[in-house]
């Protein structure tokens, strides 16, 4: 087993502990360890460790760790363990947190999570709405899975459920600068 | 009453835009449609970006509450975006004044957001739903799927039960049809992972399934258009990954309230579907009920 120096971690990792907390409104000390998160989470197989577990890493200071996980990128921030949560622990909150903080130092656990919202939002930023059509092949095109859902392309678009041009809005601008805006400001909390 | 599609229902979810609309025009709920509303943002702004993904959906708040309209959101990812907008703006002066700010408007939270689920079931009424049932949806065991964001989390949502929700079973019951018991009501339906993490989301879909089949279901209602799409779309795929012979096909729940009321399958959007539903609908003899000759006509 690894060795954990508690205190150094701990005394490291206060102001971002700190931060988080102001980004994501959790205290991670609310948090008593009874994993009911875990135990109703959908997506815990797929995660490298379990939503509990990253609370309980956060607990123990290993900020590094948490932000090199791939549950963060894999948390579809469906809320169940927070509704169960017997502390009322806005663990989707938390894990959205850690997920821009770990992009913010360019650490990106899965690169296919990160493009679909990418293109998701050049989308909205370039019409107003988002252009399914365009954004799944660009999608396909750029992860490399060029023939990924091509069967379905074609009773999607003869069904008229895609169309192949963007649906633009007047007022693309206002969205364009509320976009610019959001990233001047950082999109930090208050 | 004010009226968010959402991009969905202009694209893949165009059945639920069609049945949504002409249900609400036989029930006499007037939907005005939010004028050059923007998309949401869904959960890549606010995966982002906090600010943006609070902005995008109040823009559109904003210019619901100029006209004093409530709002009725029918995608479930789209009403959850646009009331955490609602919430911040509401609980916090701060915010308020930085998200205003950002969208160049004023926008104070006087209005409210609704699920179009809420909605009918609870502005307009069981009971007005049920008087206008002519085509009663009989012996069509349905599996109501209401998907994670549409009652969770409940201080977002308010307005039904986050693990055992009952208005869309209530709206089934008074159609004339047969809620089923089931054990997945609430669970996620993978969202977006269907597409960027498809390992990760293809035992979640084959749960869903399973579980409905395995209670009696002969079909789905859902609220959401990502939840149809998934549910309906993913089927085959899901189907053939684990060998399974369930062939359940999915409703929204409006095309359900439209095929009950005595409108036309295409009327709805019903030839659109993935999973055909026209064999089931036949089976249970809907389709064949006297009172649908006014439309085949
Ligand atoms: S359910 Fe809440 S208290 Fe229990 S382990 Fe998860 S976050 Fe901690
Ligand atoms: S919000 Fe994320 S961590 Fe919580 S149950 Fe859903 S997928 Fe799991």
């Amino acid at each position: 087993m690894e060795r954990l120096e508690l205190s150094t971690a701990l005394s490291q990792s206060r102001q971002f502990v700190a931060n988080l907390k102001k980004a994501s409104q959790v205290d991670i000390r609310d948090c008593y360890q009874c994993g009911k998160c875990s135990a109703g989470c959908p997506l815990v197989s797929a995660m490298d460790y379990n939503p509990h577990q990253i609370l309980r890493m956060l607990q123990l200071g290993q900020v590094d760790k948490v932000l090199h996980a791939k549950s963060i990128w894999v948390c579809a921030h469906c809320a169940t363990c927070f509704a169960r949560c017997p502390k009322e622990v806005d663990l989707p909150r938390l894990m959205e947190a850690l997920r821009i903080e770990a992009k913010k130092r360019g650490i990106i656990k899965e690169k296919t999570v990160d493009l679909f919202s990418d293109l998701f939002l050049d989308s909205v930023q370039k019409y107003g709405r988002v252009h399914e059509m365009g954004m799944i092949a660009f999608y396909n095109l750029k992860s490399g899975q060029l023939f990924k859902d091509a069967m379905l392309a074609p009773t999607l678009l003869a069904n008229r459920k895609i169309s192949p041009f963007p649906h633009k809005i007047q007022g693309q601008q206002a969205v364009q600068k509320i976009f610019a805006k959001a990233k001047a400001m950082g999109g930090e909390r208050l | 009453m004010a009226y968010y599609p959402g991009c969905s229902l202009n694209a893949t979810g165009i059945e639920y835009n069609i049945s949504a609309k002409a249900v609400a025009k036989h029930l006499g709920l007037e939907l005005w449609e939010i004028p050059d509303w923007n998309c949401c943002g869904a959960s890549a702004a606010h995966s982002t970006n906090h600010l943006l993904g609070l902005a995008l959906p109040a823009r559109n708040l904003a210019i619901a509450e100029k006209e004093g309209l409530d709002v009725a959101v029918p995608c479930a990812a789209c009403f959850s975006r646009m009331k955490a907008a609602e919430m911040a703006v509401r609980q916090s002066p701060d915010m308020k004044q930085t998200i205003n700010e950002l969208i160049e408007m004023t926008y104070n939270a006087t209005n409210h957001t609704r699920n179009l689920l809420d909605v009918m079931a609870n502005a307009v009424g069981i009971e007005t739903i049920a008087e206008k049932v002519v085509k009663p949806l009989s012996g069509l065991k349905v599996a109501a799927y209401y998907g994670c964001l549409l009652v969770r989390p409940p201080e977002i949502a308010q307005f039904d039960d986050a693990e055992n929700p009952m208005s869309m079973d209530r709206i089934i019951e008074a159609l004339g049809g047969t809620p089923v018991e089931w054990s997945f009501k609430v669970e996620c339906c993978g969202a977006g992972h269907t597409t960027a993490l498809p390992e990760a989301a293809a035992p979640m879909l084959h749960n869903i399934f399973r579980n409905a089949a395995e209670n009696g279901a002969d079909c789905f209602a859902v609220a959401c258009p990502l939840c149809f799409l998934n549910l309906d779309m993913r089927q085959s795929e899901i189907k053939k990954k684990y060998s399974a012979g369930y062939n359940l096909p999915v409703f929204y729940f409006t095309e359900l309230m439209g095929l009950a009321f005595g409108y036309a399958p295409k009327d709805l959007g019903l030839n659109k579907h993935f999973v055909n539903p026209m064999p089931l609908l036949d089976s249970k003899e809907i389709l064949r009920h006297p009172s649908a000759r006014r439309e085949e006509a």
